[in-house]
């Protein structure tokens, strides 16, 4: 069985001081992507780096800047031609996935693990960058006449409650996150690396989770080796946990790409604003761009709590206003799905970006629902 | 007239509806028809999400007024359910600014007010939304000082007499499987309760930086979490939901308490420019009959997360926020659920309908001292007793406030040298 690689956590101190109001600007330049990645056409394993603010002891105007580490890997896909969506005759189907269209997709390199807290908290937690609403702050309090974008690389506002809810956090998918939060972590990731790391395409998506494979599953054997793959709602349950919980990414077996937890664990964000009818327009690209609306988004492949029929390689499961009812704050955080503990992500990297998504930003900002 | 109540009006029926809108107080009951009138006085996140709740609670609601000290946060609030809810919005001009805003909104023909400003404010709200004959949702806490509890234990009384509902923001005491919970508890689920644990050990809460035109009252006023005078600590505004639930199934406040704390993580500054509260509670308190309940509390990032209650009984144990008693569900919850941040307000209507308003300031205000006693006894690194707390003459609240005034701030309590005054 493969094993999983530690993620690797490394801590050393930069021997410099900042004043506290030159804090990393809110507004950093703009992650400069190229167009076509110059890397061979292989896995490869991303290093990501972020700094955590240590205050002095002495001057609380100044602090040294104490950098973290974190690896992740990458899974190149070959790309190709497929068969989206699923056929009326798909025990379990839903309208929103037919009609059943061929679709081409460039290559590109998916995460081989859904996001882990170890490196979602790498954003989240590192106090080096500024959170939205301290951004807000300092922004506004310099630029009295101007609003912070939605595009501002800041960490998130934190969450009210406990965003793990108990399913742990080590080596575990990250959860909760909106459809924005996902894409904020993005655009930093872009600004870190350099490299045009987003959310997968919906295409992208299912042609990685089926992985040359036209069932309802993307693997040999259907539904009766679903628990060979996948985390759901049948084998999902822990001795402390008998409603089921997410598990240790990569517990499972690969895909015949070599990517893990495709069906179940966490349900994964796609990039594309959701249409029902999309696969009925025949749209000329593969994509359907997001746009600054927050409703709706579409999560794929299952979850540790879903029964087999929704984790099948073609359910759409589009993100809907309900998702925040748990959120007693209005406008609703923008950041964060509360008690929506079965929602995550993974990020995929085109080799060469598609036109319509060159110079991609975050967009939603908040406004009630 | 004034002492008319909830059920003389249904009693009468239509024919008292003339009078009863003259002295100001329309019906809220029977045929469903009647509009209720709300209010929000504080419109931050909570107040504003409470007045979205409200409006999902029931059809007959009206959003008909709000207020706030900034006019800003007010007009957001309206302008947004005025889109998101057009047919329960009719707020007209009755959008209201300034330190005075909650009497404009009392004195605007509604019948019920949502009381969310930062809790420093919330006795002397009750107080006059009570004399002004409202029903009242009131978030929690309600106090951050004694003489604040004192005059909300008052006010509790004065609503019994009045006949006006009062729902506190509470709202795990309107969640079913609470509810279920705390029933089997009390039925003797687990024996006679030996010990009991709860917590909120979480993130730090926004911080809202100053900008230049300021004073420092707007400051604090709008960076209120950090400003004992305003917040009463995180003890206090967070921790109480957990105390709250504590004292639930222990039937009643502690007697007693002894604890530790300190501020150790929160952004470093003057008090002035980062406030005063701490950032960790260690407690033992003791209840009735000598039973010991440890409480935690902190705010101290990349910790690892708390948010429970747990009982310890003679034969077994239950971890009341999960529902579960010996490791059984005594009640499976879920998403199909009513929020219960919507449901509280589905109870407090229904309860003004069928004239048994509910009246929960009494037990709030129990579970807010529980907090502020707390917080002193960590404050002062001494044993404080109930009746300490409760007869505290310090009063936190500035004599003649005014939003355009310098106003110091408090040091950080030193334990070993705070005294509970």
């Amino acid at each position: 069985m493969k094993r999983l690689l530690p993620f690797l956590s490394v801590a050393f101190a930069v021997a410099f001081a900042l004043a506290a109001d030159d804090v990393i600007p809110p507004v950093p330049a703009e992650p400069k992507v190229p167009g076509k990645l110059d890397l061979p056409a292989k896995d490869f394993t991303e290093t990501v780096e972020e700094a955590i603010k240590i205050p002095d002891e002495k001057d609380p105007d100044k602090f040294t800047l104490q950098k973290s580490k974190t690896n992740f890997e990458m899974v190149y896909v070959k790309g190709g031609e497929f068969e989206m969506g699923s056929p009326d005759s798909e025990a379990g189907r839903n309208a929103n996935e037919g009609p059943v269209h061929k679709v081409k997709v460039a290559p590109f390199w998916m995460a081989k693990f859904e996001t882990t807290w170890d490196l979602f908290d790498l954003w989240f937690r590192s106090t080096g960058l500024p959170r939205r609403d301290e951004a807000e702050g300092l922004f506004e309090a310099k630029n009295p006449d101007k609003k912070l974008g939605p595009d501002a690389i800041t960490r998130p506002t934190n969450p009210y409650v406990d965003e793990t809810y108990e399913h742990g956090r080590e080596g575990k998918p990250a959860i909760c996150m909106s459809h924005h939060a996902a894409m904020v972590f993005c655009h930093w990731l872009r600004g870190k690396t350099n490299r045009g790391y987003r959310l997968p395409t919906e295409a992208e998506w299912e042609f990685a989770c089926r992985a040359g494979h036209t069932g309802p599953y993307g693997f040999e054997g259907g539904k009766d080796r679903l628990g060979d793959y996948a985390w759901f709602k049948d084998n999902s349950k822990t001795e402390d946990k008998d409603e089921g919980t997410t598990h240790k990414v990569g517990t499972k077996k690969p895909n015949a790409f070599g990517l893990f937890d495709m069906h179940g664990n966490v349900a994964e964000w796609c990039l594309d604003q959701y249409d029902p009818k999309a696969y009925e327009a025949a749209a000329k690209l593969s994509f359907i761009k997001p746009t600054d609306v927050k409703w709706s988004h579409v999560v794929r492949g299952g979850s540790w709590l879903d029964s087999a029929a929704k984790l099948r390689s073609a359910v759409r499961w589009p993100s809907e206003k309900d998702w925040m009812r748990e959120d007693p704050q209005f406008p609703r955080s923008v950041w964060w799905l509360t008690k929506m503990d079965m929602i995550g992500f993974r990020v995929a990297l085109p080799v060469e970006e598609y036109p319509d998504l060159v110079g991609l930003k975050p967009s939603v900002i908040k406004k009630g629902q | 007239m004034a002492s008319s109540t909830r059920r003389d009006f249904i009693k009468a029926g239509a024919a008292a509806t003339a009078t009863a809108t003259a002295a100001g107080i329309l019906p809220v009951h029977a045929a469903g028809l009647e509009k209720i009138k709300v209010g929000v006085i504080g419109c931050g996140g909570r107040g504003s999400g409470a007045i979205g709740d409200c409006i999902k609670a029931d059809k007959s609601v009206v959003f008909w007024a709000a207020g706030d000290v900034f006019a800003d946060k007010a007009k957001g609030t309206a302008n947004a359910y005025a889109q998101s809810h057009k047919d329960q919005v009719d707020i007209g001009d009755r959008v209201f600014g300034g330190l005075d805003a909650f009497e404009k909104v009392l004195a605007s023909g509604v019948d019920l007010v949502i009381l969310a400003t930062p809790p420093g404010f919330r006795p002397y709200h009750v107080e006059a939304a009570i004399k002004a004959n409202k029903h009242v949702f009131c978030e929690k806490p309600v106090a951050v000082d004694g003489p604040g509890i004192r005059k909300c234990l008052e006010v509790a009384e004065l609503a019994k007499k009045a006949d006006r509902a009062i729902v506190a923001g509470t709202q795990r005491r309107h969640q079913a499987g609470y509810i279920k919970t705390i029933e089997q508890i009390h039925a003797g689920a687990i024996g006679d309760i030996v010990s009991a644990r709860c917590a909120w050990n979480g993130n730090e809460p926004w911080f809202r930086a100053r900008k230049p035109e300021m004073s420092d009252v707007e400051y604090q006023l709008n960076n209120w979490y950090h400003f004992n005078w305003l917040c009463g600590d995180h003890i206090n505004e967070q921790h109480v939901h957990n105390l709250d639930v504590i004292n639930w199934v222990m039937k009643g406040p502690p007697t007693k308490c002894v604890g530790q704390g300190g501020r150790i993580a929160r952004k470093q500054g003057t008090v002035a420019q980062t406030g005063n509260i701490y950032d960790l509670f260690c407690l033992e308190y003791e209840y009735a009959g000598g039973v010991p309940m440890y409480s935690y509390c902190s705010h101290v990032p990349g910790t690892t997360h708390d948010v429970s209650e747990t009982i310890y009984g003679t034969k077994g144990s239950c971890r009341v926020n999960q529902y579960t008693i010996n490791k059984d569900k005594v009640h499976k919850g879920g998403r199909e659920e009513l929020s219960p941040y919507v449901q509280e307000h589905v109870d407090l209507i229904q309860s003004i309908r069928a004239g048994k308003p509910l009246n929960e300031l009494k037990t709030v205000a129990e579970s807010t001292m529980t907090a502020i006693m707390g917080r002193m006894a960590v404050y002062s690194g001494q044993v404080v007793t109930w009746d300490m707390a409760l007869n505290s003459k310090e009063l936190t609240m500035p004599a003649d406030l005014k939003l355009k005034a310098e106003l110091a701030v408090a040091p950080i309590p030193v334990p070993g040298k705070y005294k509970v005054a």
